[in-house]
C-alpha cells in the first residue's frame, strides 16, 4: 500500500544521518582536515562564521566549518545553537577600537594621516589569477615584519570631529540592548540595529550596501577609514572594582563618512555609517556601515523610500539563521495544507463550472 | 542529557517563557513578545513550539508530537527524540494518553480534556501579514481591534470567487476581541478551537511571539452573516478505517489518477482500525 511510504520516519532519519557523516568523511585513502588546519588556512571562513554565530571562538568556529562540511551558514548556526546555551559571567567593557593594534589601516579621504595607510594582508591589489603553484604544498617566503611597534594611530573621524566636520558619535545612553535576550521592537534603536547587522548575513547587508549606492536611498559615502586589528577585552568585575583584561579578538571596524546638508537646527556636516565586525570582514564591515547610515534616514530628516532605509525591512530579514530555517520549512510536510487547498480550489472550480 | 538541563532550557529561560505564557493566558489571542532563544534545530522547524513545550514540561508528562496529523512523520519523529533524549520523559502516539501534544498543522480528531495541553508550532503569528507586512502597523491594528482590513479581504473574495478563499491558516476572532492565526491547521480544524477543555499555547520562536486560548473560550472563524464558515474536507470516507467525520490526506497511489484516502490523524484511524472499523482501501478516482 503506498500509505506505507510514509511510515518508518525513524529509520530514515538515522539512515540519513549515517550516510551525512560518511560523506562528510569523504574519500577515506584522503587525510582528514584536521580543526587546527582549517582554523590555520581557512582564517577567513572562521571569521565569518564567528560573526554570523556571534560567538568569538575560533576552534569552536573551524569545527563547525568542518562539521558542516563548509557551508558557513550551517556553521554558523551550529555556532549560535551552542552559544545560546553559554552562561553569562559579566559584560565587557566597550572595546577601544582607537587602541587597536593595527594590521590593516587605510583611509580613503586622506592620501596621508597620522600613522599612514597599512595595506596589511589584503587580496586588493592581488589580479585574480588562479594560482595553480597552490596545487601542489610549496614552501612559503616569510611576510614582512609584522604590524608589531606601529604606533597607535587615531581614527580618521577623531580627525575629523575635531573641526566640528563630522557630527558627534552618539551615545544612546544606558546599558545597550541584546536582541539575543529580548525580542526585537521598534522603534529600535542604533545599538540594537547595528547589533543586528553585526550578527546579519554578509550576502545580505552587501545586496543592500550595494542597493544604496545605485539609487535606493544613496548617501554618498566615503570610507573614512577601515582598520583591522588585535583590541582588549575587558571585564570590571564588581569584587574587583578595576577592569582586567581577558582576551585578544580582531575586529574590523569601518567608519564611513556621509555627505550631509545640513537642516533647520543642524549646520551642513559630515554623517557616520558604522560597522563592526568579528575577525577580518571588511566586506562585511562596509556593507554594515552603508546599511547603518542608510537605516539612519528618518533620524536625519531624510525621505525613507528605500529598502536598505526601512529599519523594519532590514532587521527582520538580515539573520541568515531565521532566514535559511524559513526558506529551508518549506520542504517539510505540508500535505494537510496542500490538501486542503486542492478541495478548495475543485470546489472553487466547481462552482466556476 | 549530561552537560544540559531538563528538557535543554536552562530554568531561568523557562520561567521567562513561563511568564510570557501566563500574561498569554490572560489575555487571550493576544501576541506576547518573548526573549525567543536559538534552538539547536532551525527555526521555522518549530522552535517556538518546542521552547513552550520544554518550559511546561514536568518530569510525569507523556508528551506526544504529530506533524501533519501523524506521529511518523520526520520532523514530529525529530522533536519527540529531543525530548526524549533532553527530559527523558514519557512519549506516546496516543492521544488519549498524552499530557502534552505538540503539533504542527493538525488538531487530533479526538475531543482533548481539560487535563491535556495542547501546543501549536507557529510559523507566522501575524494573521494580518499578507496584508500588512508591517507589524510596527499591524501592532496598532490589533491595539484598535482595527480589523476592517480582514473583513474587506473575505469580502473581496466572495466577490471575486463567490466563496472565501482561504484553506488554511483560517482567521479566528478570539473572546470577541483579539483576531488570531490559528497557526497553519486546515479550516477543518477550527471549531475544534471553540470552547476546548485543554489549554490551547502557541510558540512562534523565529518571530518571537507566544499567544494562548484558556480553556472554553470562544474561538470564532470568521465569516458573514450570508456566507457562513465552511470546512473544508475532500468527499470521501477514510480508505482503511472508513470515518467519514475524520481530516483526510490524499495519497497518490499509482500514476493513472489512482487516489487513496485516508485519516490524516494516525493515531485516530489505528485506533479505530483497531476496534473494528475498516474502509473499502479502494483507490478512488
Amino acid at each position: 500500500m503506498a500509505y506505507v511510504a510514509v511510515k518508518g520516519g525513524e529509520k530514515a532519519i538515522d539512515a540519513a544521518h549515517a550516510w551525512l557523516a560518511e560523506e562528510r568523511r569523504g574519500d577515506a585513502a584522503l587525510l582528514a582536515v584536521s580543526v587546527a588546519q582549517i582554523e590555520a588556512q581557512l582564517g577567513r571562513a572562521v571569521d565569518r562564521v564567528m560573526a554570523e554565530g556571534s560567538l568569538y571562538d575560533r576552534e569552536l568556529a573551524a569545527l563547525a566549518i568542518k562539521q558542516a562540511q563548509g557551508d558557513l551558514i550551517e556553521a554558523a548556526f551550529l555556532l549560535r545553537a551552542y552559544r545560546t546555551t553559554l552562561p553569562r559571567f559579566a559584560h565587557s567593557q566597550p572595546v577601544e577600537t582607537s587602541h587597536m593594534r593595527i594590521e590593516r589601516r587605510i583611509s580613503a579621504v586622506f592620501k596621508d594621516l597620522p600613522g599612514g595607510q597599512v595595506l596589511g594582508p589584503t587580496y586588493d591589489y592581488t589580479h585574480r589569477l588562479l594560482d595553480f603553484g597552490l596545487l601542489e604544498d610549496g614552501a612559503v617566503a616569510p611576510g614582512p615584519a609584522s604590524a608589531e611597534g606601529l604606533e597607535e594611530m587615531p581614527r580618521v573621524p577623531d580627525i575629523l570631529g575635531h573641526e566640528g566636520l563630522l557630527e558627534a558619535d552618539g551615545d544612546s545612553g544606558g546599558d545597550p540592548g541584546d536582541l539575543t535576550r529580548e525580542p526585537l521592537t521598534f522603534p529600535a534603536a542604533r545599538d540594537v540595529r547595528l547589533q543586528a547587522l553585526a550578527r546579519g548575513d554578509e550576502g545580505f547587508l552587501l545586496g543592500l550596501g550595494y542597493s544604496t549606492q545605485r539609487g535606493y536611498g544613496g548617501s554618498h559615502p566615503f570610507a573614512g577609514e577601515i582598520r583591522m586589528g588585535e583590541v582588549s577585552v575587558e571585564i570590571e568585575p564588581a569584587e574587583l572594582g578595576f577592569a582586567i583584561d581577558i582576551a585578544d579578538i580582531v575586529l574590523t571596524e569601518c567608519q564611513m563618512v556621509n555627505q550631509f546638508k545640513g537642516s533647520k537646527t543642524v549646520p551642513p556636516q559630515f554623517t557616520r555609517g558604522y560597522g563592526l565586525v568579528f575577525g577580518f570582514g571588511e566586506r562585511k564591515a562596509m556593507a554594515m556601515a552603508l546599511v547603518d547610515r542608510a537605516m539612519r534616514a528618518g533620524e536625519l530628516g531624510e525621505d525613507v523610500t528605500a529598502p536598505a532605509q526601512n529599519v523594519e525591512f532590514v532587521l527582520y530579514h538580515s539573520d541568515n539563521i531565521e532566514a535559511t530555517g524559513f526558506v529551508e520549512h518549506l520542504k517539510l510536510p505540508h500535505y494537510v495544507d496542500f490538501q486542503s487547498e486542492l478541495q478548495n480550489v475543485r470546489r472553487m472550480r466547481e462552482a466556476a463550472e | 542529557m549530561k552537560g544540559y538541563n531538563f528538557a535543554y532550557l536552562d530554568e531561568q529561560t523557562k520561567r521567562m517563557i513561563r511568564r510570557g505564557l501566563l500574561k498569554a493566558v490572560a489575555i487571550p489571542g493576544h501576541q506576547v513578545p518573548f526573549g525567543s532563544r536559538e534552538m539547536p534545530l532551525p527555526y521555522g522547524w518549530g522552535t517556538g513550539g518546542i521552547q513552550v513545550t520544554a518550559s511546561i514540561l514536568g518530569a510525569s508528562d507523556v508528551l506526544k508530537v504529530i506533524d501533519q496529523g501523524a506521529d511518523d512523520t520526520t520532523n514530529a519523529v525529530s522533536i519527540r527524540r529531543f525530548f526524549a533524549r533532553t527530559a527523558g520523559v514519557a512519549t506516546t502516539t496516543a492521544t488519549a494518553e498524552a499530557t502534552v501534544i505538540q503539533t504542527r498543522h493538525r488538531i487530533p480528531e479526538k475531543q482533548l480534556r481539560e487535563d491535556q495541553i495542547i501546543v501549536y508550532q507557529v510559523p507566522q503569528p501575524e494573521p494580518l501579514f499578507r496584508l500588512e507586512p508591517s507589524r510596527i502597523e499591524t501592532k496598532r491594528m490589533h491595539g484598535l481591534a482595527d480589523y476592517g482590513l480582514m473583513h474587506v479581504k473575505l469580502y473581496e473574495d466572495i466577490a471575486r470567487f463567490g466563496q472565501i478563499s482561504i484553506s488554511y491558516d483560517y482567521p479566528v476572532m478570539v473572546n470577541e476581541r483579539y483576531l488570531m492565526s490559528p497557526s497553519p491547521i486546515p479550516a477543518f480544524d477550527n471549531p475544534k478551537m471553540d470552547m476546548m477543555p485543554a489549554l490551547q499555547l502557541f510558540g512562534a520562536g523565529r518571530e518571537k511571539r507566544i499567544y494562548a486560548i484558556p480553556p472554553w473560550t470562544r474561538v470564532r472563524s470568521l465569516d458573514f452573516d450570508d456566507h457562513p464558515f465552511r470546512p473544508i474536507n475532500a468527499a470521501h470516507p477514510c480508505g482503511l478505517c472508513g470515518a467519514t467525520d475524520a481530516y483526510l490526506d490524499e495519497i497518490v497511489t499509482d500514476n493513472h489518477g489512482g487516489r487513496l484516502f485516508v485519516c490524516s490523524d494516525t493515531d485516530h484511524c489505528a485506533e479505530r482500525r483497531a476496534a473494528g472499523h475498516a474502509g473499502l482501501q479502494e483507490a478512488a478516482e
